[in-house]
């Protein structure tokens, strides 16, 4: 392969860098596992996925925490998925290009707004309002933090999902219409079908931005790491596995148990975000690869 | 009659399974103009981007034989690609401007090799585009942009672009198949009055320009040369039957 | 039922539908810029060029945020160090360079999964890798490492965008002119793509600016009375002031929060503008 002078230095250092982001992956994986595995040693396997979390008292189990994290999720997607598609599906089929030239930039807006900032108000204004409104004892819940965290997967539903409806070809539309069906029928007949493997990928990477989100959902749901007794735990303080890591690892002392079954906890995290992701990208893969074979 | 380059049983096929040439062999005379000609899928393309190798950009899985160019192999992967494919430029289809102003355009293989010097750039500028027959019209445009010009002046800019070059061999695939016929007849000149000076490889967009500018012919279908002759023969008096249904229109 | 029946049986299931779509999209959408007009409204009273150039006082109930501002303003420019040129570099790489193997399909698995994992894991790793086993403390250097690679998905995903985005004529006429690989990119690829990349760069340092947990336990703090001296030292930084003060400090005027969370914003949506501005423009002028 020629190359002018100076260019081998350059490819060089262009493969290195290309090849660096399994390079830092493995290392986050590592040093993971070096401060997290240990806890495994110290803090028996029953206990740590006990269903006591009371770190001062040595009690590790962590399985309020997931109980938490997963509460919490299910609540957003609850809210996330009917209103991110729905929001999508008229972004891209409905709206005129005036209301989507300004409804675009806001969702924009939206997906940019830090989670400390979303936390905040969630802790002025949304907190507040829902103790006022659903006669709780307090507004730091799991589902005020479900409703926040709803709002902070919306964009990553509906901009994905808005890109799986725009490859939906126009051909689909036009033979459905051909057929008599309305615009209506068309849209949830044809190109919503079409599109569900780029709509389960967006609700896919909307489920991992959720139960990745730490900062809004710590500073609303309240402080309480406990298993559910009762329907009502939506309405009850919960606690998340990200919550948990955040509040806690200030005040642990490095390499005692509690600090390394944080660590643990963030493993249990990682091999989460990696399952969904994973799980996402190939099924937008898969969704592709059959479009281009129709297409062509 | 002294031959420039020579095909030798070259067969290649792309990966998706599509073989594009079968065992073609063929010699492009010098300062001439040869015209290969036949209908889409001929593979009339793949064996110009065999010749200056553009084809290694592409999805190629397999080639065999060998084009004899100066002789060496081109084909062999010691040959240094670069050199090459300044001595064998290529003109496309569509006009392709780079997005430079139309200076830049003609200058950029020049550049590329590293003559930077002012002098040298502008004399080779006016050459290319005189060559070209564009000078009288953008000599005052040259800080223009690339594509501010019309469709029949930016495929000459191209011609210019390798002109610039001094190339040995300049190969066109269907230039004039997205102009109109002043530009068409305004190319079709230009390469008459080129073919002194360069050896000239011409797949013309319809029969009937091939049969106004072939110095040699070739007919290509899907992959196999059908035929071969001096001049106008092909067109006048073919021998195959395939190159005379294609001539006269019975199919294409 | 007969057609007609039919027919207007579901043009009216449509047009309530559509409606319901609309209020959908209008739910999500209002309180979005209800948010933001809040925030100015509430905040606004609080800014003052003292707010934003003086030390803060009386345990942060007063004065001013000035050092939470150059703090993010240093580790902006860190992250951006770090993550810029290997970001574009690597974009490069698999937009130019990288051929269709198992290596490529591995690198690509890779990016994804940096960019999924969440923001408390890289500050785990930044604390277990930066802090204590590179033993460089709690400091703008950790933090700005942490910082960066969480940044570099985006970086790199928005560089590959872009370069792909470039007419592959381009490439095919500049080789065929006698460049190489990189000559190509060099010349041609990679200004044609500045403005994407340009707008990517942004877009990832503006969701760095505003994290918080990746900066808790590698960089930020909260009592500082001097402004960092060096990188390594540790910082003050918005978003942790942020998130102190509304929830860890008896007494904190209401009003102090909001205009510190004002000045984050402005931050965060000056640079998603100015972004955004960048990418029309460059739309406007493309020469293809």
């Amino acid at each position: 392969m020629e190359m002018v002078k100076g260019e081998r230095w350059i490819t060089w250092i262009i493969r290195i860098s290309g090849y660096s982001s399994i390079l830092f992956v493995s290392l986050i994986l590592i040093f993971l596992a070096r401060e997290g595995l240990p806890a495994l040693g110290k803090v028996p396997l029953g206990d740590l996925f006990g269903t006591r979390w009371y770190p001062i008292e040595s009690y590790f189990g962590i399985w309020p925490l997931i109980f938490g994290s997963v509460l919490v999720t299910v609540g957003a997607l609850l809210i996330g998925i009917p209103f991110g598609i729905g929001t999508a599906v008229y972004l891209s089929e409905l709206a005129p290009s005036w209301i989507k030239n300004i409804l675009k930039p806001v969702i924009e807006i939206l997906a940019g707004l830090p989670s400390v900032v979303l936390g905040f108000l969630g802790i002025q204004l949304v907190a507040p309002s829902f103790r006022e409104f659903l006669n709780l004892p307090t507004g730091l819940t799991a589902f005020t933090g479900a409703v926040l965290l709803g709002f902070i997967a919306i964009p990553t539903i509906v901009s994905i999902s808005e890109d799986a409806l725009n490859t939906v070809p126009n051909m689909y539309r036009q033979g459905a219409m051909a057929l008599g069906a309305n615009h209506w029928q068309t849209i949830w007949g044809v190109t919503v079908p079409a599109a569900r493997s780029g709509l389960l990928t967006a609700v896919m990477l909307g489920v991992g931005r959720a139960i990745g989100e730490t900062m809004a959902v710590m500073m609303v749901t309240g402080n309480a790491p406990v298993l559910p007794h009762s329907w009502n735990a939506l309405f009850l303080p919960a606690r998340t596995m990200t919550a948990t890591i955040a509040s806690e690892m200030g005040e642990v002392a490095t390499g005692s148990d509690h600090y390394h079954v944080l660590f643990f906890i963030g493993i249990v995290l990682f091999l989460i975000s990696l399952a969904v992701n994973l799980t996402a990208s190939s099924l937008a893969l898969r969704s592709k690869k059959r479009a281009e074979r129709l297409l062509s | 009659m002294s031959v420039l380059i020579s095909v030798k049983n070259l067969t290649l096929m792309y990966s998706d399974g599509v073989e594009s040439l079968h065992n073609i062999s063929i010699d492009v005379v010098a300062n001439a103009v040869n015209v290969f000609f036949g209908p889409a899928g001929g593979g009339k393309s793949t064996l110009l981007r065999a010749i200056n190798r553009l084809n290694d950009l592409a999805d190629v899985s397999t080639v065999e034989g060998q084009i004899f160019y100066n002789g060496r192999n081109v084909l062999d992967p010691q040959v240094n690609v670069i050199e090459l494919r300044r001595k064998v430029g290529m003109v496309f289809s569509r006009p392709a401007p780079l997005p430079l102003t139309v200076y830049e355009n003609v200058v950029y293989g020049l550049r590329l090799m590293g003559e930077n010097s002012k002098s040298v750039l502008d004399g080779r500028v006016e050459e290319a585009l005189r060559q070209a027959v564009l000078w009288d019209e953008v000599y005052d445009r040259l800080n223009d942009p690339g594509i501010s010009l019309s469709g029949g002046q930016q495929q000459r800019l191209c011609i210019s672009r390798v002109l610039a070059l001094d190339p040995e061999l300049l190969m066109l695939d269907e230039p004039t198949s997205a102009l109109d016929p002043v530009s068409t007849a305004k190319i079709e000149e230009m390469l008459q009055e080129l073919k002194s000076r360069i050896t000239i490889i011409l797949v013309p967009h319809n029969v009937q320009q091939a049969a106004r500018t072939a110095d040699y012919s070739g007919f290509f279908l899907q992959g196999k040369l059908v035929e071969y002759a001096v001049g106008k023969g092909l067109f006048v008096n073919p021998r195959e039957k395939q190159t005379q249904d294609y001539v006269t229109g019975r199919f294409g | 039922m007969d057609n007609s029946n039919y027919a207007q049986v579901s043009k009216r299931k449509a047009i309530v539908g559509v409606n319901l779509l609309r209020l959908i999209t209008f739910i999500t959408a209002l309180p979005v810029i209800g948010v933001i007009v809040y925030i100015i409204v509430r905040g606004a009273p609080a800014l003052s060029w003292e707010f934003l150039t003086a030390m803060p006082r009386d345990g942060m109930r007063a004065g001013g945020i000035m050092p939470a501002i150059v703090g993010t303003f240093y580790l902006a420019i860190g992250t951006a160090i770090f993550s810029v040129p290997l970001g574009v570099a690597a974009g490069i790489y698999i937009a130019e360079y990288a051929s269709d193997n198992k290596l490529t399909r591995l690198v690509r698995i890779a990016i994804i999964n940096l960019a999924g994992i969440p923001s408390v894991v890289y500050g785990l790793f930044g604390l277990g890798l930066f802090v204590l086993f590179l033993k460089f403390g709690t400091s703008i250097l950790a933090a700005s490492l942490t910082l960066a690679i969480m940044t570099l998905p985006v970086i790199i995903s928005t560089t590959e965008e872009a370069l792909r985005q470039v007419p592959s004529s381009f490439r095919v006429v500049s080789t065929s002119l006698g460049a190489t690989r990189w000559q190509t990119v060099k010349n041609i690829t990679l200004p044609q793509a500045m403005p994407g990349v340009v707008t990517g760069v942004i877009l990832g340092l503006e969701r760095a600016v505003g994290e918080t947990a990746p900066i808790m336990f590698t960089g930020a703090s909260f009592f500082l009375p001097l402004l960092p001296q060096s990188p390594m030292d540790a910082t003050m930084a918005l978003p942790y002031h942020i998130f102190v003060i509304s929830t860890s400090v008896p007494g904190m005027p209401v009003q102090i929060q909001y205009g510190t969370v004002l000045v984050l914003l402005f931050f965060v949506l000056g640079m998603n503008v100015i972004a955004t501005l960048i990418r029309n423009r460059a739309r406007a002028r493309r020469q293809w």
